[in-house]
């Protein structure tokens, strides 16, 4: 995060910042007023300060992705420290996506201090889900179909928080680019394991991962009326959020209870 | 019998009635588009003519940016069903069905898109594919990585310049879908490798996407577009 910029940014949406937070204006060096444009909004503890409430609510999201991609990335690490589960042949993959995952984490507990908030701490996670996937780490295929769940529904809990991001520009373009990084991992673990890139209908489990996603009804209109494209198609193309009850309904079988 | 539609050529090229006459889109194509000459050419062009002269404008606000994402959705649509009918030598089983569900997919984004654009939507878009060897696979499938990982980072871009949180949804439904095909098309030139999701397009350091503004997109687009896209009224920020 480029504080600089953000200071910046925030100077640039609002030149009355510094007012109100007087007690903190010689804390910086700051240039002169810029001249006043609609620039995005941007994350940053003065911004907390100042608007507090607003903020705190874009934490809350952040912490929510935060547990998601701990989750994740516990996932991917337990998975190739594993002996004889994932293939060799496959293990770029695996290192590729938990890559990724553990630079979420790290990228999503930095968002969130610079903007005031408190990273949430890393539950316990049992990924056997009570003795549900009791060969989560001995079968390969066990593995696949948690690794497609989790990524699935990665892709439909980000979406259904980019409506409440939508006051902060850069919170919202950095959930977009998770968003989709958890959606290029879906589509090749979906592949790997002879399924469709795609979601195909509501098929896949665990069923709760897959809920409504049969849905073909964008923004009032049933697409099939309007397109020549294949029913099952028109279901593809259009991937369906989550709520965070939902999600968190899910990712809860996955954590062991305090 | 949906499929055997899609699969007939002149019911998914762009609509033929929008295209320019032929002698106007050459003048474009030798004049240059540059803003340094459109003045030139606006000069030189009866009066009448002067709306298609400066191309299609894609308008301004939340229809501004749903008519840039039908621009980008058109592109792809049209690429791909170029790519079913002339397939090339030696396309597995495995990968018309995935270039298939694909195409399918983008007509349906397509087809969306000018629905819900009703009168807002800009005309058909005129393609030039000339660059791409529909014959050959690494071409094609280079082509195919070319515009899905190009409409990823568009319609990244694009989120936070909607005003409306429904279209926001809307996009989020859609972009999801681009990065599930850049990762399949990724997968098929290099199987196995980290590619579907490599480090040219995801930042190393953050596991960030790629995201870009309009004008970055429809840069790189203008080599498969022979109609002039005009972007100026779309937001910036």
């Amino acid at each position: 995060m480029n504080l600089f910029k953000l200071f910046n940014d925030i100077e640039k949406a609002d030149p009355e910042v510094y007012d109100r937070l007087s007690s903190r204006r010689n804390a910086f060096r700051f240039g002169t007023k810029v001249a006043l444009a609609a620039v995005p909004l941007a994350m940053g503890s003065m911004f907390r300060q100042a608007y507090g409430q607003s903020t705190s609510a874009i934490v809350d999201v952040l912490n929510y992705a935060l547990t998601l991609e701990y989750l994740e990335d516990e996932f991917y690490i337990n998975g190739l420290k594993a002996a004889n589960l994932i293939p060799m042949a496959d293990r770029t993959i695996f290192t590729q996506i938990g890559k990724h995952e553990s630079a979420h984490v790290a990228f999503l507990k930095t968002a969130i201090t610079s903007s005031g908030g408190k990273p949430v701490d890393k539950p316990a996670f049992d990924f056997t889900a009570k003795n549900s996937f009791p060969d989560v780490f001995s079968n390969y295929q066990t593995f696949l179909t948690l690794s497609q769940a989790f990524e699935d529904t990665g892709v439909r809990a980000y979406k259904g928080q980019a409506g409440a991001l939508i006051s902060n520009n850069d919170v919202l373009t950095a959930a977009l680019q998770i968003h989709s990084v958890e959606a290029r991992h879906a589509s090749e673990v979906r592949r790997l394991r002879g399924q469709k890139g795609w979601i195909t209908g509501n098929t896949g489990a665990p069923a709760a991962v897959y809920a409504g996603e049969e849905n073909l009804t964008q923004g009032g209109v049933n697409v099939t009326t309007i397109t020549q494209a294949p029913a099952s198609a028109v279901g593809e193309a259009f991937d369906e959020p989550l709520t965070k009850e939902q999600v968190l309904g899910i990712a809860s079988l996955f954590i062991v209870k305090q | 019998m949906p499929k055997q539609i899609i699969a007939n050529p002149s019911d998914y090229q762009l609509e033929k009635g929008v295209l320019q006459p032929v002698g106007r889109r050459l003048f474009l194509r030798y004049a240059g588009m540059t803003a340094a000459t459109s003045a030139l050419l606006l000069a030189g062009c009866d009066k009448d003519d002067d709306n298609k002269m400066t191309g299609v404008n894609l308008g301004s606000g939340d229809i501004g940016i749903l008519n840039y994402a039908y621009a980008l959705e058109q592109l792809e649509a049209a690429f791909y069903i170029q790519v079913i009918q002339s397939k090339y030598a030696g396309m597995t089983t495995a990968e018309e069905q995935i270039l298939t569900d694909i195409r399918d997919h983008e007509v349906a984004h397509r087809d969306f898109f000018k629905a819900a654009l009703g009168s807002n939507a800009i005309p058909g878009l005129e393609v030039d594919f000339s660059s791409i060897k529909f014959n050959d696979r690494a071409s094609v499938l280079n082509a195919a990585k070319t515009f899905e990982d190009l409409g990823v980072s568009a319609y990244n871009g694009a989120g936070k310049l909607l005003v409306s949180a429904d279209y926001l949804l809307l996009a989020g439904k859609i972009v999801s879908v681009e990065a599930r095909h850049a990762a399949a098309i990724r997968s098929l030139l290099n199987p196995k490798s980290a590619d579907f999701a490599g480090d040219d397009v995801v930042t190393a350091g953050n596991g960030l996407d790629v995201q870009r503004m309009p004008m970055e997109v429809l840069s790189a687009a203008k080599t498969y577009v022979k109609t002039q896209i005009n972007a100026d009224q779309l937001p910036t920020q």
